[in-house]
């Protein structure tokens, strides 16, 4: 199927001009966002492949891609360094290099590059570094930031890439995305933080006392429930990550003002189904909110016909007519085959034009329903090429 | 939040699916209706006059959308009522008051509890120790779980919504999280009655999935996981199944692209329907779409098949999931012998 002919006339939202948003050199940096199971990371690695062969210099950072995905585009295995996609047509001067965000490979990183080797050795004996390190509440989302922080910086110094294509971690919520890096940040660089650490400091005033006395609850708590030296773990980690990172707070503000540069657009990826294109809402009001570009809206996995005059109850009374006629046995299967189309397609166009009320400004860009999934490097291309038909 | 001692309930004769289990947890990718299938399931097993419990933990309130009642509270409360007067509670945990809750019973908390809350400590706990969430999350499943029979509270069974496929083994695995944070202590022992009950016959771990290559391959790897670390595997949930309509003389014709145009043409006239070459040629390729998707699904069904599970098989609702697709999917998952076993 190739055409959509599913718009209902006057209601058709702006198209989401793809070649137009990949070849602009003013964007740097596009970041695929939406709910699990929508097709995101797939996306993202079409769209890098298309603008590679358009002549961009581009990197993806995936997070978690399925193995057929690292696969398709000819790599056995997706690791935290970028590497060249092989048999891309590099004609127009561009360049295709994918790599998977490995989180705690990301994590040790830094505090490698920022602690002497002795403070980061003590770091990562620390349970606690363990066990926040390799989780992946929050951790995931900051440790992406970071290292789309870190190819940013690459990328100026070193011009490799011109433009870095990002996946989003399958958060429980898109929103995690933008607010796991500032939680981070934020705790890391708070007010419990810092009494935690010196309670001894807060005498004096009666609210302070509270609060002290608040800590020392806590720290007898916590003493009892896991047992002591957990105090000294805590302790420690926080001192050694906070004199490695001088400030949370203020990188994750910087990332937050990278996301919100015009360089920076957001597509956000999206099914015909109500929980992801609920979800797709969400997300679209929070960028307005946070004043970030929203380029558009990618709406994945769309059933289109080439028959659209046969509606549902055309072609269901059609078949009902062929029903006590076994000769025509075959076309009345065929029809209810159309009619479950048509159906599907009843659906999807309903929540989509639900989405275009509340958000009639945000171009759309659909990729059709594909029977099979993507095997290689000629599904990358036919999904991007889709996305960039609208 | 968990007795001091877990008792693993000794397994009733009842040759239902999954004789002994009270525990279901259900998972799945993302985008496969987990959340869903969880809800249908908590109505079955409620079916025939029994209690069930339908439990969230990623704070998304998915459970009130579907049920179409108000954002839940941190508190039991009845959101349907299932065949038989069956009765269907659910419960969005939270996990900080699971936390608080936690602290209070093992340790009168009294006025620090304030000031935990006041100061974002239960925040800073959680985040320097991620794991200790899934730690009080499963622990207060576990509580309601082993609710007394005594107080009226007692559930025939728990459904959890769990977190996706990718992430569930690390949510259940909690004596994991805590190993190397509390060697002893009281989180410690909390961790391993958790890990008690999860391995006990008492639980069993639903995958969701649909007949596509991705879910397929991530239930595969899941179940895998699941293994791994010694959690009982239940039954896995096919989401989202299309009527088959083709026959299978039609799908080899349509596979090997030869299906018959005159005919076709002609049925269409016979029907009274526009038999254009474009109209002819549009059937055509959908017939194709859907055999081949025939065959896509054969394939991930014998792949699914291989890992020796029950397998249920859920219709795709063309009106989209609403209270009544819920008690359909419900119907289903009874009549394909998901049940309470016992009593």
């Amino acid at each position: 199927m190739t055409s959509t002919s599913t718009e209902t006339p006057g209601t058709a939202a702006p198209r989401l001009d793809m070649d137009a948003l990949l070849a602009n050199r003013g964007t740097g940096i596009i970041v695929c966002c939406g709910s699990g199971g929508v097709g995101k990371t797939t996306a993202a690695a079409a769209l890098a492949l298309r603008a590679a062969e358009q002549g961009r210099r581009v990197c993806v950072l995936t997070i978690d891609p399925a193995r057929r995905l690292a696969q398709s585009m000819g790599l056995e295995h997706l690791d935290n360094v970028p590497r060249v996609v092989p048999d891309v047509d590099l004609a127009a001067g561009g360049l295709l290099e994918a790599m998977m965000l490995d989180m705690k490979r990301t994590f040790d990183e830094t505090v490698e590059t920022h602690a002497a080797p002795d403070q980061a050795r003590a770091i990562f004996a620390n349970p606690f570094y363990q066990s926040m390190s390799s989780s992946f509440t929050g951790t995931q989302e900051y440790m992406a930031m970071e290292k789309l922080g870190q190819l940013r910086a690459q990328a100026d110094v070193d011009g490799r890439w011109d433009l870095i294509i990002v996946d989003t971690p399958p958060s429980r919520s898109a929103l995690d995305f933008l607010d796991a890096p500032q939680r981070l940040g934020s705790f890391l660089d708070g007010r419990t933080i810092k009494l935690f650490l010196a309670p001894a400091r807060l005498g004096g005033r009666t609210y302070l006392r509270v609060f002290n006395a608040g800590v020392w609850a806590m720290s007898g708590i916590m003493n009892r429930v896991f047992g002591a030296q957990i105090l000294t773990n805590v302790q420690s980690l926080i001192v050694a990550l906070d004199t490695i990172f001088g400030g949370f707070r203020e990188r994750a503000e910087l990332t937050y003002a990278y996301l919100q540069a015009p360089g920076t657009q957001f597509l956000v990826v999206a099914t015909p189904e109500p929980d992801a294109l609920r979800e797709a809402a969400y997300f679209a009001q929070r960028l307005e909110q946070d004043r970030m570009t929203l380029a558009g809206l990618v709406l994945n996995r769309v059933h289109t016909t080439d028959a659209p005059n046969l509606t549902v109850e055309r072609s269901l009374m059609g078949a009902q007519k062929l029903a006590d006629l076994p000769e025509h046995g075959l076309t009345e299967r065929i029809l209810r085959v159309h009619a479950q189309r048509m159906q599907r397609i009843g659906q999807e166009t309903h929540l989509t034009q639900h989405f275009k009320a509340g958000f009639p400004h945000v171009p759309i860009a659909r990729a059709a329903a594909q029977a099979t999934d993507v095997h290689d490097l000629n599904g990358l291309r036919a999904l991007g090429t889709s996305l960039a038909a609208g | 939040m968990v007795p001091d001692e877990v008792r693993v309930e000794d397994v009733p004769s009842d040759p239902g699916d999954w004789p002994g289990a009270r525990l279901h947890v259900v998972t799945g990718k993302g985008g496969t209706g987990k959340t869903t299938l969880a809800a249908a399931a908590a109505i079955a097993l409620a079916s025939g006059g029994r209690r069930t419990l339908l439990i969230e933990v990623e704070g998304r309130q998915g459970i009130a959308q579907l049920f179409g009642c108000p954002p839940l509270p941190y508190a039991e409360r009845r959101v349907a009522v299932a065949r038989g007067g069956g009765e269907v509670h659910a419960l969005a945990v939270d996990v900080e008051d699971a936390l608080l809750e936690y602290l209070q019973t093992v340790y009168h908390l009294g006025w620090a509890r304030w000031a935990l809350g006041r100061l974002g400590v239960l925040d800073f706990v959680t985040t320097i120790a991620p794991g200790l969430r899934d730690v009080f999350l499963t622990g207060r499943i576990c509580q309601a779980l082993q609710a007394s029979q005594s107080d009226g509270a007692r559930y025939d069974a728990v459904v959890v919504d769990a977190p996706p496929s990718g992430r569930v083994a690390r949510f259940l695995n909690v004596n994991q999280q805590v190993v190397g944070l509390a060697r002893v202590g009281p989180v410690r022992d909390q961790a391993e009655s958790i890990m008690a009950v999860l391995r006990s016959g008492q639980t069993t771990v639903h995958v969701v999935t649909l007949l596509e290559e991705m879910p397929t391959q991530e239930t595969v790897d899941v179940v895998a996981e699941l293994r791994g670390i010694g959690l009982p595997v239940g039954g896995v949930l096919i989401n989202m199944v299309g009527k088959p309509v083709l026959s299978a003389g039609d799908l080899i014709q349509a596979q090997s692209r030869q299906l018959p145009r005159a005919e076709i043409a002609t049925g269409l006239a016979a029907a009274g329907l526009p038999t254009s070459a474009a109209v002819v040629d549009a059937l055509i390729g959908e017939a194709v779409d859907a055999a081949d998707r025939v065959a896509l699904e054969a394939a991930e069904r014998g792949a699914l098949a291989s890992l020796g599970r029950p397998t249920y098989e859920l219709p795709w609702l063309a009106e989209g999931i609403d209270l009544g697709g819920l008690f359909e999917l419900a119907a289903v998952l009874t009549d394909q012998g998901l049940e309470v076993s016992g009593s």
